[in-house]
């Protein structure tokens, strides 16, 4: 076959990713990555053995602050674009099993 | 009035010889004649604008002293977040998002006083190169109407070329800002990375994501440059004044370079089409007449540009839209059966097809057994393109090349095929894995009219000489004063 991921597989990162995709999603990505995947492998002719990895292009460090309170969003600002809230929280359906319901 | 630059429309406001309210209801007789059709718009703020210029007037009439850009009509891109209105990223998730809080950039453009009158369309989540990822609506190319802009920022530079604003902000992760600016015949500005700070843009590549300036003038460019540049504690990568000062870069930018050397590279060059090519080699002879010395360098590890950044772009941005949980804010799906579906499909249905593709490729790069060998691997071939780059300039003063291999293409085209679509970065591409700054400037049109761009690169940090070479060839020239017949 030669493809470089099987629709299993892009079932597994689709779980992995939270997405719920539709069965034609599922074909069309399995080609459509394979074809892709194919075409990074273009990324292995170049030996990098002796090569550091470089996660950003300008030397970053870490940036510390004094640890004081300062003003953030306040909570109904925070919430206002909550699909659902209760009581100053985001309110999701229950997590776990036994729990008190949702 | 659409017709003046940023720079003469604010000297004739602080000059009391126009009112801002006038600019601004200019602008909207514009906006509500021409974007019927552009559709460059996703939300416009006319109310406020109105009052913000009636404010900025009354201020100058009683000779207060205003900002760099007092009374002119500014629009940005739809993925910066401003406190009103609505912030949509062009997707259907955030379709009724409403930010809480000014950006970095929105701060700065109000605290000079510019008029924002308007959110701009773009491809969904800044993943495109055309605006026809958007799930909003698409933007047409105002030179040609069955013409993309260009993406993602293409709602900006249709906006700018159709005069319909005075200037915009766009943010250019793999060539968001200059692929667009070509397309549409204006100016847009990459600045170096962690120039302008990100606080209040939403996230797509974040070791990559840069916003700039879309204008008609590159000393327009400058200006709003001034504004927008400089250091921000909210965003940890933006670069201290110490380490880079921010500069004037109108400061002098009328003032060529003397012995300017030009790099190109003739086997990167090889794969634009005629048209292109015979555009950037009359755009090379203007400077070759002011004296300007050409030298011909090789960049062998840019040809891997594309699949490195297609790894390492959709790995950050699977991480980085991890955040649309349907938790905390935008689309949730009607009747999750449990938590998990609560994510799943208020995903699945908030997000178009390629924020998808794009998310299920890095989800798939970083997944347990494929780090080492695409995002480990990725980041060895970033640092050697970056190698590219170094190497370049010590032979030359700043490189030249296209911005996209073709002019604008038609609504439709290429939609089929994502690959095909990628490879069409591979100008721009490379410039933000090495993270250094990249102009496109008007440089001619194809037979069709369809304007073509000019792009110039230089060292990190270096905007101010950028802007000066780039401002050699407009004041040579008159491509960017062609305006579309609408």
């Amino acid at each position: 076959m030669g493809q470089k991921i099987d629709r299993e597989q892009v079932e597994k990162v689709a779980k992995l990713a939270r997405l719920d995709l539709s069965d034609g999603e599922l074909t069309e990505f399995t080609g459509q990555l394979s074809s892709i995947l194919e075409y990074i492998e273009k990324l292995n002719e170049i030996d990098t053995d002796s090569v550091e990895p470089l996660a950003h292009c300008l030397p970053v460090h870490n940036v510390f602050r004094e640890d004081v309170v300062i003003p953030s969003l306040d909570v109904a600002a925070a919430l206002k674009n909550a699909p659902a809230s209760f009581d100053n929280h985001f309110k999701v359906p229950k997590v776990l099993d036994g729990g008190p319901g949702a | 009035m659409h017709e003046l630059s940023i720079i003469e429309l604010k000297d004739k406001i602080a000059a009391g010889e126009v009112k801002s309210a006038d600019a601004v209801k200019s602008v909207f007789e514009r906006i509500e004649k021409h974007d019927p059709v552009i559709g460059a718009y996703i939300s416009t703020f006319k109310e406020g604008a109105l009052k913000a210029a009636l404010d900025v007037d009354e201020r100058i009439a009683a000779g207060e002293t205003v900002g760099a850009l007092a009374g002119v009509p500014i629009a940005v891109k739809d993925n910066m977040c401003v406190s009103t209105g609505k912030t949509t990223c062009a997707s259907k998730i955030l379709e009724n998002f409403e930010a809480p809080y000014d950006g970095h950039v929105i701060e700065k453009l109000k605290e000079a006083d510019a008029i924002i009158i308007g959110k701009l369309n773009m491809d969904e989540f800044a993943m495109g190169s055309s605006c026809e990822n958007s799930a909003l609506q698409q933007t047409k190319n105002p030179w040609d109407v069955s013409t993309v802009p260009g993406g993602s920022s293409g709602g900006a530079a249709a906006a700018v070329a159709a005069r319909m604003c005075f200037g915009a902000l766009g943010s250019d992760t793999g060539g968001s800002i200059r692929q667009p600016a070509s397309f549409c015949g204006v100016v847009g500005l990459k600045p170096t990375y962690g120039r302008v700070s990100r606080y209040g843009l939403v996230a797509y590549g974040s070791s990559l994501d840069q916003i700039g300036p879309l204008t008609t003038t590159v000393s327009d460019a400058a200006l709003m440059m001034n504004v927008i540049a400089g250091h921000d504690k909210r965003d940890s990568t933006s670069i201290s004044t110490d380490v880079a000062p921010v500069k004037d870069y109108l400061d002098g930018i009328d003032q060529p370079l003397d012995g300017l050397k030009i790099a190109v590279v003739p086997e990167l060059n090889a794969g634009a089409s005629q048209q292109v090519k015979d555009a950037i080699e009359k755009g090379l002879d203007v400077y070759k007449g002011l004296g300007a010395e050409i030298v011909e360098v090789a960049m062998p590890n840019v040809e891997y540009a594309i699949a490195t950044y297609y790894v390492i772009a959709t790995a950050e941005a699977s991480s980085n839209l991890a955040r649309f949980d349907g938790v905390h804010y935008g689309h949730r799906t009607e009747k999750p059966k449990d938590y998990i579906e609560v994510y799943s499909k208020s995903r699945a249905e908030g997000f178009g097809t390629e924020v998808k593709r794009r998310i299920m490729l890095g989800t798939y790069a970083l997944s347990s057994g494929y780090y080492d060998a695409y995002y480990l691997k990725a980041l060895k071939v970033r640092n050697l393109i970056r190698q590219d780059f170094t190497n370049a300039f010590e032979k030359a003063d700043c490189l030249m090349m296209p911005v996209s291999p073709t002019t604008a293409f038609k609504i439709g085209e290429k939609t089929d095929d994502p690959l095909e679509m990628y490879m069409a970065d591979i100008y721009t591409i490379a410039v933000n894995l090495a993270g250094i700054p990249g102009i496109s400037i008007p440089c001619g049109f194809d037979d069709g009219g369809l304007p073509i761009g000019l792009q110039i690169l230089t060292e990190a940090f270096t905007e101010d000489r950028l802007l000066r070479i780039a401002r050699m060839f407009e004041k040579q020239t008159e491509y960017n004063t062609k305006m579309p017949k609408l």
